[in-house]
Formats: structure tokens, C-alpha cells, sequence
């Protein structure tokens, strides 16, 4: 690697303050209303500082924990059918050519592209029928829309680039097929499952529209009761609420950062420079 | 000690207008190594995936010892391929990759330790354990996967292209190392080439497929001396080939009336000759004159080429009696009669 010249290295500097900039500096206020006690607009900081909100948050009254609870278990149950539908998905989207390829493809692609509200809208009136609607399974199910055509994406290109050869070697050595998965398959694709599966985690924890369609407002994950508070103007439950909320994010994107990337990154052209 | 036995086998991919494999029957005798020779393409690695359990036969049989294994799951059936990429698992120690088939298994640890060293030390690796496979150069690759083959005590080795991807030298010692343990061993080995070189140095009998037919199963040397057919001979390299008519110990062609060996084939044939078995000088019987159109030097022997009547045959010399040749000369050769072979077909 060449050393940077003086203008690359002060772009460099510039880019990474402005990174942070953009996705730290919104959290400050968010951080501040979370202890204030009434803060008002000229005022650079609130009046007076307290516990209250963090307090209440925390209390069995708000529901936070509850919700907290829910959102994690949907998130887990949706991330691993991601991982149960999405790796054979992927397999044969990575490995084989088949006939009506491209549209297999267009049609995993369709959920990000079409709006979440229409594809819930659609499947509002089949959830009905089926019984799915206003329960957790309805939720999590509903939750696979948006989160499978990461996960399918994402081992289809790991797929790209493995050899089958290495599972008919193993079973030539002896081993029997689910032997072949657990040794040679899986530590080869797992990086994909690590990485498909934060994206599939992610995605089910921030959905809003798709919770609330067909949740029908009893199945409250955390990001309906923040956009409760948020909407009665209680700022600083708000603002505890949106720290508690977006820290799984910070800690995946830290383990991302240290796992996935760098040297010995697991995934070639992750955050690799 | 296992006899491979391959009854009509045949493969046809769906889709495909001729068969991969065209009704192929071997019978590889136990301990015995074999070579499946052919250019690429012509079946041979559909063949040793057949007998691994990796591909199924549209038609015909496999029999270890007098008993089909076609049945047996890849894992049952005794046989291990060695690729010819090697597929040594990246994210395994070479030792663990080696210990791989034992821990499969569910041999105890200790074990499999003790059995790996030793198949470390027969393929001269000793040391080398702890590595990684990224880490090792082709030539230790290859013993790496060979030993990780050998340590699961297969009654069938088949080995695709075995010396293909090594250079000169190494192909020598990998050769000899192959030949060693094969013999200590007694394992019944198959292996597949689209080299007539690797195939006659390592084999003790050559199976020829040429477009999925089987067209000579026979020892290494009968390529040269006894080929089938005018592409057997292409196949191996040589290029004189005339047509004529045998009878009487004679065959009658372009280049006269030759004298054959003792037993050679009636009637219209081909005749045959190595350009290696041509001799410069006069003699009683199949004396030729001739004139040098070229001479191409070819290091350890030099290639002549003669005209002949309105023939043009091939000749190769050591280079010290071809020296002396120029093109242009007009030179006599003789065809010793034990030296040539006349075979079905018409020019």
C-alpha cells in the first residue's frame, strides 16, 4: 500500500468527520432528551436534568421490557426461517441454471423494490382467512417478506463462489450427507449465514407498517410503542425508548466491524479496502 | 484386494444426443493399477465418478468382488477419489484434513493422531502437520490428499489426473511414490489421463476410450506394438500408416512387398511400424530407400522424415547417428519385420 498524499489523507479526515457527523450527531439530542425535564426551544440545554424518563422506561408500566421482549423474539424466529428458507434458496440461485432463472430472481428481488404497504396490504386479506392476523406467528411471517431476499441474495453470491466438488469429496471420504453439511458446508457458507442473518435481524426489527397491518395493534414490538410516545409528544420517553431501540444496531455493526471485515475478514469486499 | 468389475456401462446426460460413456465393459484384476486414457471428454472421469457413487449409470453394472455396488451410498462403498484440484478442506490443519475420513468415522482421537503421522511420513511429509493447505506448494497438495485417501484403508483408489498439474520433475517423484505405496499396499487403483505418457509410465494395463468407446484394454507397451486401429496408433503418436494386403507372411503396399513377423494378420490391413524401430542401413528383408525431406532435432532423439516411394514415412534416431543426415540426402533404412504390425481397416 502507497502512503496517501496530503489532500487524499484530508479528504480522508473530512469523510470520516462527516461520517460521523451524520450518524452520531442525530443520537446526541436523542441522548439529551432522554435525562432532560422539560427543554425549551431557545435553550441550549435542558433547565434541569433527571432519571424520570429512563425511570418509566424501564418500569413495567411503559411496556418497554415486554415489547423488547417480543421484538427480539420476532426478530430471532424471522431471522432463523430467513436461514432455513434462504440457504437453500440461495444454493440454487448460486449453483444451478435452471429454466425460469431470472424470474425466480426478479420475483425475490420484488419485495424490496414494491412497497412494503402494498405487498401488506395484499397479504392483509389472506392472513385473515388463514387466521394469522393479530398474532405473533401472522407477524413473523409477514416479517420474511422483506427480510428472505437479503438472506436469499446474499448466499446466492457466497454460493457463486463455492465448489460443490468439495461435498463429493467428503462423501468419498466417508462422511454421510449431513456430516458432509455440518463439516464442509457450513463452515464454507458461514460467513453469509452471519452476515445474511444481522441483515435479516435488522430488517425485522425496524419494520413498522408490516407489524402493524397485520400485528393489529396487540402484537406491539418496540418500534410501535416509540412511535406511540413520539406521537403524544413525550420526548423524553421517546428518547429513551430510541436509545434502547437502536443499540442492537450500534453492537452488530461493531461485530460486523470487527469480524467481518479488515484482514482476515471473512467476506471478501465487506468493508474491505 | 478388490477385482473392479464394469459391466455395459453406460451414461447419457439428459439432454445429450451421443452417451458420455457408451456400454464400457473392464475387468480390472485386484492390486492391479489402471489407467483410463482418453482425451477430455471422452468419459473417463463420468467412468470413476460412476464407481465412486457421485453420478449414477443410465445402464450397466459395477461389481467389487462379484458384488454390485451400485446401491451403496458414496460413503459405503469403499472407494475413495482423490480430484484432481485436490479439494484439500481450506479451513482444516493438513493434519485434520488427512484425519478427516477417520473422524467421520468416529475413530478416538488418539487414533486418528498415531494413523495420521504414520500417513504423513509414507507420503515424506512429516512435519507438516500444522499447516494450512494454502500453505503448501501443488506437489504437497497432492500427497496431502493422497494420504487423507489412504488413511480410510479404501479397497479402490481412483485418482483423477494424478500427475497432470505437477512439472517435470515432480511428476517423476510423484510417480514413484504413487507406484511404492500402490504395490506396499496392494490397493486396487484406477486413475484417469488425457496423457498417453503419464498413462503408460505409471499403469500396469491402459484402458483407451476414445468418443466414450472402449477401443484397446491392454498393457502399456502393446500401444506401440499392437495398436487396434489406424486412431489407437494416431493416439499414441505415430504416423506411419499403409494400406495393402497381407498374405503369405508378406503385405504388398505403397513401399513394396514387406516381410511380416511370424502370425500376423491376413488380408487387407493397415500396416504399422514405431518411427523409432526404423534402422539406417541396408538388410536382406524390408531394406527402403529413401530421401531426408526434414529433420527436426528433439533433444534426446531427432526426427527424420523420409520420402519413399510416393510414400512419407517417420523415422526417430538418436541424435548421434541422425548428425550426419541433411535433408536432401538419399539414405537406406531397413524395417526389422519384428517391428511391424498390420491392423484392420483401409487407409
Amino acid at each position: 500500500m502507497t502512503r496517501p498524499s496530503p489532500l487524499s489523507r484530508s479528504l480522508l479526515v473530512l469523510s470520516g468527520v462527516m461520517l460521523i457527523v451524520w450518524l452520531i450527531l442525530p443520537l446526541v439530542p436523542l441522548l439529551i432528551w432522554s435525562f432532560a425535564r422539560g427543554w425549551r426551544f431557545p435553550d441550549l440545554l435542558p433547565q434541569q436534568w433527571s432519571w424520570q424518563a429512563w425511570e418509566y422506561a424501564l418500569s413495567a408500566r411503559s411496556g418497554v421490557v415486554e415489547s423488547l421482549g417480543v421484538t427480539v423474539l420476532i426478530a430471532t424466529l424471522a431471522t432463523a426461517l430467513s436461514i432455513l428458507v434462504g440457504v437453500p434458496a440461495g444454493r440454487a440461485l448460486g449453483l444451478y441454471r435452471f429454466r425460469g432463472k431470472g424470474l425466480v430472481e426478479l420475483l425475490i428481488l420484488a419485495p424490496v423494490i414494491v412497497p412494503g404497504i402494498a405487498v401488506a396490504l395484499g397479504l392483509h386479506g389472506v392472513f385473515i382467512q388463514l387466521g394469522l392476523t393479530n398474532t405473533l406467528a401472522g407477524v413473523v411471517l409477514v416479517h420474511l417478506v422483506p427480510t428472505l431476499p437479503y438472506m436469499t441474495l446474499v448466499m446466492a453470491g457466497i454460493y457463486a463462489n463455492y465448489d460443490p466438488a468439495f461435498e463429493q469429496q467428503a462423501r468419498s471420504l466417508g462422511a454421510s450427507p449431513l456430516q458432509t453439511f455440518i463439516h464442509v458446508t457450513l463452515p464454507a457458507i458461514m460467513p453469509g449465514i452471519i452476515v445474511g442473518g444481522l441483515f435479516a435481524f435488522l430488517v425485522s426489527w425496524s419494520q413498522y407498517v408490516l407489524t402493524l397491518l397485520i400485528g393489529g395493534g396487540r402484537v406491539i414490538t418496540l418500534p410501535l410503542l416509540l412511535f406511540n410516545f413520539a406521537s403524544a409528544g413525550r420526548n423524553d420517553i421517546t428518547g429513551a425508548i430510541g436509545i434502547i431501540y437502536i443499540l442492537p444496531g450500534i453492537l452488530i455493526l461493531l461485530f460486523t466491524a470487527r469480524h467481518l471485515s479488515g484482514a482476515n475478514g471473512a467476506v471478501g469486499g465487506f468493508g474491505r479496502t | 484386494m478388490t477385482r473392479v468389475l464394469l459391466t455395459g456401462l453406460t451414461k447419457t446426460y439428459p439432454g445429450a444426443p451421443a452417451p458420455a460413456l457408451d456400454n464400457l465393459t473392464l475387468d480390472i484384476a485386484s492390486g492391479e493399477l489402471t489407467a483410463l486414457l482418453g482425451p477430455s471428454g471422452c468419459g473417463k472421469t463420468t467412468t470413476m465418478k460412476m464407481i465412486a457413487g457421485l453420478l449414477q449409470p443410465t445402464t450397466g453394472d459395477i461389481t467389487f468382488d462379484g458384488r454390485s455396488i451400485l446401491r451403496l451410498a458414496p460413503e459405503n462403498r469403499g472407494v475413495v477419489m482423490v480430484f484432481q484440484n485436490y479439494l484439500l478442506f481450506p479451513y482444516m490443519s493438513v493434519a485434520d484434513n488427512v484425519g478427516f475420513g477417520l473422524r467421520m468415522r468416529k475413530v478416538p482421537k488418539a487414533r486418528i493422531a498415531d494413523q495420521v503421522a504414520q500417513m504423513l511420513a509414507l507420503v515424506k511429509l512429516p512435519d507438516l502437520g500444522r499447516r494450512r493447505p494454502s500453505e503448501l506448494s501443488g506437489g504437497q497438495q497432492q500427497r496431502v490428499a493422497l494420504a487423507r485417501a489412504l488413511i480410510v484403508k479404501p479397497k479402490v483408489l481412483l485418482l483423477d489426473e494424478p500427475l497432470s498439474n505437477l512439472d517435470a520433475h515432480l511428476r517423476i517423484e510423484m510417480r514413484d511414490l504413487i507406484r511404492g505405496i500402490q504395490k506396499d499396499l496392494g490397493i486396487t487403483t484406477i486413475f484417469v489421463t488425457h496423457d498417453q505418457e503419464e498413462a503408460v509410465v505409471l499403469a500396469d494395463r491402459v484402458a483407451l476410450i476414445l468418443n466414450g468407446r472402449l477401443r484397446q484394454y491392454d498393457a502399456p507397451d502393446a500401444f506401440y506394438r499392437r495398436p487396434a486401429d489406424a486412431e489407437v496408433t494416431g493416439f499414441f503418436g505415430g504416423r506411419n500408416l499403409l494400406a495393402g494386403v497381407s498374405a503369405g507372411g508378406m503385405f504388398d503396399c505403397a513401399l513394396g512387398r514387406m516381410t511380416l513377423p511370424d502370425g500376423a494378420r491376413t488380408g487387407a490391413g493397415l500396416l504399422t511400424f514405431r518411427p523409432e524401430t526404423v534402422r539406417i542401413g541396408p538388410a536382406p528383408v524390408n531394406a527402403l530407400i529413401g530421401q531426408v525431406v526434414d529433420r527436426h532435432y528433439l533433444g534426446t532423439q531427432t526426427r527424420l522424415r523420409l520420402a519413399v516411394a510416393s510414400q512419407t514415412i517417420e523415422a526417430v534416431l538418436p541424435p548421434d547417428l541422425a548428425h550426419a543426415i541433411r535433408p536432401g540426402d538419399t539414405i537406406t533404412v531397413n524395417l526389422p519385420p519384428d517391428s511391424l504390425w498390420v491392423m484392420e481397416g483401409t487407409a
